[in-house]
């Protein structure tokens, strides 16, 4: 029996409704889970996204893009698509894909944690579960993101005494404005790197709450700094930009900080586990929740993930993709043009 | 625990030496002592006897966890750090308990190695009930006997130094050694009351810098002593009222392995401390070093290894004379009192003859001779130094001979430890026998960050198989590897082992068929075993 959703070297493909789901060729017909650069990519003839992410995923692809919004039904071929709430970021969706009767899930990047900017995760039951694997070991389990938070703003604080800028690293897409929507104002002054200005605006144009922020200018980096807490991405780590803002402590915010050794690489002085991917646990919990008689891993550590399942006694494999998880490890797979997440 | 878990993570958590000094001050001010000692045998890196095998904490905390082995050890390949691996695997602390760091060690860590294999499991075990997070992993890493925190000494004994009013030049004397790391020692260590040196204790180490610019930015050649840089073990002889004892730098007590300087010692003045270097010797030069290799591990000497590896002690320094430290006097003067110490001893104790050259080019000259006499090049030392402690820039320098190099074709990688975890750092790297590769070398490399995460890159998408955490990747990559020297070993494949290989350099500019073959190889090291 052949399953409902296939790996092609274009991308995931589902033979019944002709389409594929974050292709990485081009193709004629592209459903689209989340606005990350390695799920939508340019190129493709139509596109097909979540309601709530359309403006993003435009915005990424430069095309137009229909929107379809959470758990509305599409017939497409010979298939019945609808989009569920992923919580990876504003818009994400899994893919529910119907062929007669039996159902696939791709989840595409997904996490089980509160997310103010985004809708909470939805299980959906399913017969074949695509499912993402970026942090699939037992090392990885996230603390709660309220604690993390606070332990960001007691961080600033230290710093603010010590007269130093707070420097926060996150990726400018998704965890940027997650970040954003979790500090509070009244510490002081919360600027971001230019990188992360055009999703900002986007977020807030769909009326997402989001505090008073703006984008850095040169004049802060001169009246602001030892104050103010600078949210950058990861490429502007030892950057003459950030120079600019004299004595700095740099967090990065990921999960692959819950390791030291991955902290230390990226010579920042502080890590703080909080994630858009789902960890351990949460992997688990949504393999037992869907049902799935089989499940394809794609993104990091799969293959252990997918032998764990298998000496449980479920059916499961890795499933080749171009998709790289949230960066600052590498994937097995084969490069893509820019690193996302 | 706490206080010592808050320390641990500002010395972590903070990149600035100033930073770090400040967090070791606040420590220090507010420990208790017998904690602040436990903390200090940590943080100069003394170790606890290993108290449990890391195969048996693996076993045990992979069943705590639930997980398979091999499921344990996939997340040990990514987070490339045991300690921590098991910290993170054991579930949370059902009981928290907050250890002072003193009453852990002693009731949780000394006594393991007292009890049965299954007590031991469940002392530990109920640790695991009790210690959370950091303390935890703290925990994990003293009980294996593996504990660094990355700071030198120098820093220690400096906030040591603030916290205290003594200099931290009597504080490196006084951590010399072996010390009980409980109240009544730390309290000695920083009161500051005038103390004799103890019998045995040693004296810190002078280092040299190793020669990066060119030697004749020195000055004035009649301003330096030169002598060869042997290639043994360095070492202090100390003939003291009714004791001797020899210490090597990493403050190991080897008295007893080294019968024949022990015997030769006696002969000396008593309030006599020799620096110097432990080397096999036969006639008038030294052994390849793999004769001296076989005597380092050896507690008890046999009369056969007495016989095949005889060991001397070749003295540049005299550091203790009749009783008085006359470490302040300037070089020139000790050494004429070394030459007159030594002058009637023993054949075992030797002076390390001053190399006699009228101007750089000369010395260079006489450098250029080093591997013949397997020497590892020059030691220079200002004519009016003192004998300082520690590494420092300016007085005495050590002016190595060049690596060896070979090119050698990437076979193997595999992930490292530390800051390297998740990154492919660690090679083995062959050269040509035939139309084959032979491995000759495991390297660690020496690449920089950027070229290390490029190779990195290169190797996840060019792996042929993986084997655990060894991948096999396509024969296309050419690195150099410097080398310190190469001797026979039958334990090696292409039987050879070389000492000391690292990674020197990326050579993008070569394809795998340039790189060299196993025959030049072995013609080095026939030419360097005769
Ligand atoms: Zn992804
Ligand atoms: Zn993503």
């Amino acid at each position: 029996m052949s399953r409902i959703v296939q790996a092609t070297s274009a991308g995931l493909y589902c033979e019944a409704g002709g389409f594929y789901i974050d292709p990485w060729r081009p193709v004629a017909h592209a459903l689209i889970t989340h606005a990350h650069s390695d799920h939508a990519r340019p190129g493709h003839g139509a596109y097909l996204t979540a309601e709530p992410g359309l403006p993003l995923v435009r915005e990424r692809v430069g095309a137009p893009v229909e929107g379809l919004p959470y758990g509305e039904r599409r017939r497409i071929g010979a298939a019945v698509v609808s989009f569920h709430p992923a919580a990876h970021m504003r818009g994400a969706a899994q893919a529910r894909i119907e062929v007669g009767g039996r159902v696939a899930v791709v989840t595409g990047d997904f996490k089980r944690d509160d997310d103010p900017t985004a809708d909470a995760f939805e299980p959906v039951p399913c017969h074949e579960l695509i499912m993402e694997s970026t942090f699939a070991l037992p090392l990885y389990r996230w603390p709660d993101a309220s604690e993390i938070v606070r332990e960001i703003h007691d961080w600033w604080r230290e710093n603010q005494e010590a007269g130093r800028t707070s420097v926060l690293l996150a990726y400018a897409v998704g965890k940027a404005q997650r970040l954003l929507a979790l500090l509070n104002p009244e510490q002081g002054p919360i600027l971001y790197h230019g990188a992360m200005e055009r999703f900002v605006e986007l977020y807030r144009a769909a009326d997402v709450s989001l505090p008073a922020a703006r984008k850095a200018t040169a004049d802060d980096a001169k009246t602001l700094r030892g104050r103010a807490l600078l949210l950058a991405p990861p490429s502007a780590h030892h950057s003459p930009w950030l120079r600019k803002w004299g004595a700095c402590s740099v967090g990065f915010a990921s999960g692959w900080m819950r390791v030291r050794g991955a902290r230390r690489r990226r010579g920042a002085d502080r890590g703080f586990v909080i994630s858009d991917h789902a960890d351990w646990p949460a992997l688990l919990q949504t393999i037992e929740e869907s049902g799935a008689e089989w499940v394809g891993l794609t993104h990091g550590y799969g293959e252990a993930l997918a032998r764990y399942l298998r000496e449980l006694g479920r059916e499961a494999d890795v499933v080749r993709t171009a998709f790289i998880g949230e960066a600052g490890a590498e994937s097995d797979a084969p490069p893509a043009r820019e690193s996302a997440d | 625990m706490d206080l010592f878990v808050q320390l641990y993570r500002r010395l972590d958590q903070h990149t600035r030496t100033n930073d770090k000094v400040a967090a070791l001050e606040d420590y220090f001010r507010v420990a208790p002592r017998e904690d602040a000692a436990w903390a200090l045998f940590h943080l100069v890196g003394r170790r606890l006897p290993r108290a449990v095998s890391p195969a048996e904490l693996r076993a045990w905390a992979g069943a705590a966890s639930g997980l398979a082995p091999w499921l344990v050890e996939e997340c040990y390949a990514a987070a490339g750090d045991l300690a921590e691996t098991l910290a993170l695997l054991v579930p949370p602390a059902a009981t928290p308990r907050a250890w002072p760091l003193s009453a852990l060690i002693e009731h949780r860590i000394r006594p393991l190695r007292e009890l049965s294999h299954e007590e031991r499991r469940a002392r530990i075990e109920q640790s695991w009930h009790e210690l959370d997070g950091d303390a935890r992993f703290l925990y994990h890493k003293m009980l294996t006997g593996g504990f660094r925190v990355g700071i030198s000494r120098a820093l220690v004994e400096r906030a040591l130094s603030r916290v205290s009013g003594v200099p931290a030049a009597e504080l490196a004397r006084r951590l010399m050694g072996d010390w009980p790391p409980d109240a009544s020692f730390f309290e000695r260590l920083l009161s500051t009351e005038e103390r004799g040196t103890p019998n045995l204790q040693p004296y810190p180490f002078y280092l040299a810098y190793p020669l990066e610019q060119a030697v004749s930015s020195l000055g004035d050649p009649g301003d330096w002593q030169a002598e060869w840089k042997w290639d043994g073990i360095r070492a202090q002889a100390l003939r003291r009222a009714a004791s001797i004892a020899i210490w090597t730098r990493g403050e190991e007590l080897v008295t007893e392995r080294y019968p024949e300087i022990e015997r030769a010692l006696a002969a000396l003045p008593e309030g006599t401390a020799l620096d110097g270097e432990l080397l096999a010797w036969r006639e008038d030069r030294p052994l390849p070093f793999g004769a001296m290799q076989r005597r380092i591990g050896r507690l008890r000497v046999s009369s056969d290894e007495l016989r095949e590896a005889p060991v001397i002690f070749m003295a540049y320094d005299l550091l203790e004379f009749n009783g008085v430290d006359i470490r302040a006097q300037p070089l020139s003067e000790r050494r004429a009192r070394l030459e007159a110490v030594l002058q009637r001893a023993p054949e075992e104790l030797k002076v390390s003859p001053t190399l006699a050259f009228p101007d750089w080019p000369a010395l260079a000259a006489l450098r250029a001779e080093s591997r013949a006499r397997r020497v590892e090049g020059i030691m220079l030392k200002r004519r009016d130094s003192p004998y300082g402690v520690g590494r420092e820039r300016g007085a005495w320098w050590k002016w190595k001979v060049d690596p060896y190099t070979v090119d050698a074709v990437l076979m193997y990688a595999q992930a490292g430890h530390g800051r390297r975890a998740g990154l492919h750092t660690d090679y083995t790297l062959g050269v040509w026998n035939g139309e084959t590769l032979v491995p000759v070398a495991k390297a660690y490399s020496g690449l920089t960050d950027r070229e290390l995460e490029e190779v990195d890159r290169w190797i996840r998408r060019h792996t042929i198989e993986k084997h655990g955490p060894v991948r096999v990747v396509v024969p296309e990559l050419v690195f150099e590897i410097a080398f310190e020297g190469l001797q026979p070993s039958p334990r090696h494949k292409s039987g050879i082992a070389l000492r000391f290989p690292r990674v020197h350099r990326w050579r993008r500019d070569k394809m795998p068929a340039d790189a060299d073959r196993l025959e030049q190889l072995v013609a080095l090291m026939n030419a360097a075993q005769t």
